[in-house]
């Protein structure tokens, strides 16, 4: 069994009790946590800290089954922070405050050996560091997963099909397209086409400054899709710069009905689908 | 074994296929599918998929048999109610069906075998007996 | 509780089948989106039936894996069949309607996060597809 888990096991309460004192304001934010849920998770952190530290030849391996407890833990507490308006620093610099007390503590059983004594300050301030750095690892993964939900959001928002007449739908896309918006507007589109069962779909780019070639052959993806459940679909809106683009990168837009402009777009679609716009002169 | 009921609608077969199918229900409808469009003369055949939640290279290839068969016998295919999460699949899989036309339902999908049809009936009337 | 991991027989048609079924049930229960589970049952569909018809029925094995947060199922396609000879030739595009081996490998390999393929001559194959949430 290791030095640091014996002393913890024989010293918990004691260890607990300074460690809660000394922690610095700025770290235990009495505005954000209860003194009750803060305790817990300080006697929670002790002990999971001894049992994962008490083979010592695996103790340096955060990823062994021994530290599962304290991953667990770690998880709960960065997250359940993240929420409550905690900054990373403040979370890992709360696991870091435990050294003090458990050097304290070994100082205490082994001041008679000072090379023993130094050893096991060096493993256990390792040992602590990468908890810390977990916990920073988690929190940095939380806040990425609440951007993409937001970003997700966002493009979902952002997609709007318009119904340009009965059996046309027009989708203006504005800004850029990245893989991730690409898709979502595709899974968009070809589920309004099915809804409003409209034969042609005018993608209009006018408002999409850069094609590279990835965008380009979601596009075509896009198309060869609607092709497959039986819908058209004409890409309006490319600009020299883009028209430039796709030839430069050799990316082949196929078959796919190409306008300049959205209006001669309209003009096709409504062919297609057996219409045409006739003047009031003709129409008498 | 069940089979794949055929309907008739005019001078077209309707075909809706609502059941995950085993190889041998596969087959059973190519043969039953090519039988009917002979005894019936059909000019088309309509495939409904609008129950199918996946469509793989089994069915694909079944799909082109079908067609191909339809055509030897004079008829046109098409295909109607694909889901676009299985078009989105498809075009990803690489999977392309030759020779089969799609519609979007099985309204349109007759509207497109009756426009086929009639500009086929144009094709194959001789020139001396043709309406001007 | 289904067991992880799950191991079936993939001899017949209808094992197939079931295949489609199960892949469609754990992705579900994983909470992956309508075209991501399209897409991981169409992969699961083509694997199985190579395994049929090439790979003289073996078995797939269905793991769902939670790695750093991430969760995710992985199938494990195996044969004792006579195994492909040309690898490249087979994960090479054009095997649709006619050209190519017909093995549908490459178009399973773009619908998965992750593939892996090992194949001996007269040994068998084994192919592993991976897919997140």
């Amino acid at each position: 069994m290791s030095k640091m888990a014996d002393v913890i096991g024989k010293h918990q309460s004691q260890i607990l009790n300074s460690w809660m004192q000394e922690m610095p304001a700025s770290t235990r934010r009495t505005d954000l946590i209860g003194e009750t849920e803060f305790r817990n998770q300080c006697a929670h952190f002790l002990v999971a800290l001894q049992d994962g530290s008490r083979d010592s030849e695996t103790a340096g391996d955060l990823s062994r089954p021994e530290w599962q407890q304290m991953r667990d833990l770690l998880g709960e507490i960065s997250q359940s922070r993240v929420q409550l308006g905690f900054s990373p620093t403040q979370v890992a610099t709360f696991v870091f405050s435990v050294k003090s007390p458990i050097f304290n503590v070994l100082r205490e059983s082994l001041g008679n050996d000072p090379k023993v004594l130094a050893d096991e300050i060096y493993r256990a301030s390792l040992l602590i560091d990468e908890l810390g750095l977990y916990t920073t690892e988690i929190f940095q993964r939380s806040r990425e997963e609440v951007i993409r939900l937001q970003q997700q959001e966002m493009l979902e928002l952002s997609t709007p099909v318009v119904k340009l007449w009965e059996g046309i739908l027009a989708l203006p896309l504005i800004g850029t397209l990245d893989s991730a918006r690409t898709q979502i507007v595709m899974e968009t589109l070809l589920q309004k086409i099915v809804e409003t069962g409209s034969s042609v779909a005018i993608i209009d780019i006018t408002g999409v400054p850069t094609v590279d070639t990835l965008v380009a052959q979601h596009l075509i993806k896009t198309v060869t899709a609607a092709r497959l459940m039986g819908a058209d679909c004409i890409i309006s809106g490319i600009r020299p710069q883009i028209a430039q683009t796709i030839v430069h990168l050799g990316v082949g837009l196929g078959d796919v009905t190409t306008k300049a402009g959205l209006a001669d777009a309209f003009l096709i679609a409504l062919s297609r689908t057996g219409l045409a716009i006739v003047s009031k002169a003709e129409a008498v | 074994m069940e089979r794949i009921p055929i309907l008739k609608m005019g001078e077209f077969l309707l075909v809706s296929i609502q059941v995950d199918m085993h190889d041998r229900l596969a087959l059973a409808l190519q043969e039953d599918l090519t039988n009917r469009i002979s005894e019936t003369s059909a000019r088309g055949v309509l495939i409904d998929i609008s129950s199918l939640e996946i469509v793989d290279s089994f069915i694909g290839r079944m799909i082109s048999n079908i067609a191909a068969m339809a055509r030897v016998m004079d008829a046109e295919t098409v295909v109607v109610g694909m889901r676009p999460a299985v078009a989105i699949t498809l075009v990803e899989l690489g999977l392309s069906m030759p020779g089969v036309r799609t519609a979007l339902n099985v309204e349109k999908g007759m509207d497109l075998l009756r426009t086929t049809s009639a500009k086929n009936r144009v094709a194959r009337t001789p020139i001396h007996a043709r309406k001007s | 509780m289904p067991a992880n991991p799950e191991k079936m027989p993939v001899r017949s048609s209808g094992d197939i089948l079931l295949i489609r079924q199960t892949v469609r049930a754990r992705t579900a229960e994983l909470g992956f989106s309508l075209v991501d589970q399209t897409k991981m049952i169409t992969a699961a569909s083509e694997l199985a039936r190579n395994t049929v018809d090439y790979g003289g029925g073996g078995t797939v094995l269905f793991e769902i894996l939670n790695e750093n947060g991430r969760r995710g199922l992985r199938l494990t396609f195996e044969d004792k069949g006579p195994g492909i000879p040309d690898i490249s030739l087979a994960l090479k595009d054009g095997w649709t309607s006619g050209g190519g081996l017909g093995l549908g490998l490459s178009g399973a390999k773009r619908l998965v996060n992750d593939f892996q393929l090992e194949s001996k001559v007269g040994e068998g194959t084994k192919v592993v597809i991976t897919r997140w949430k």
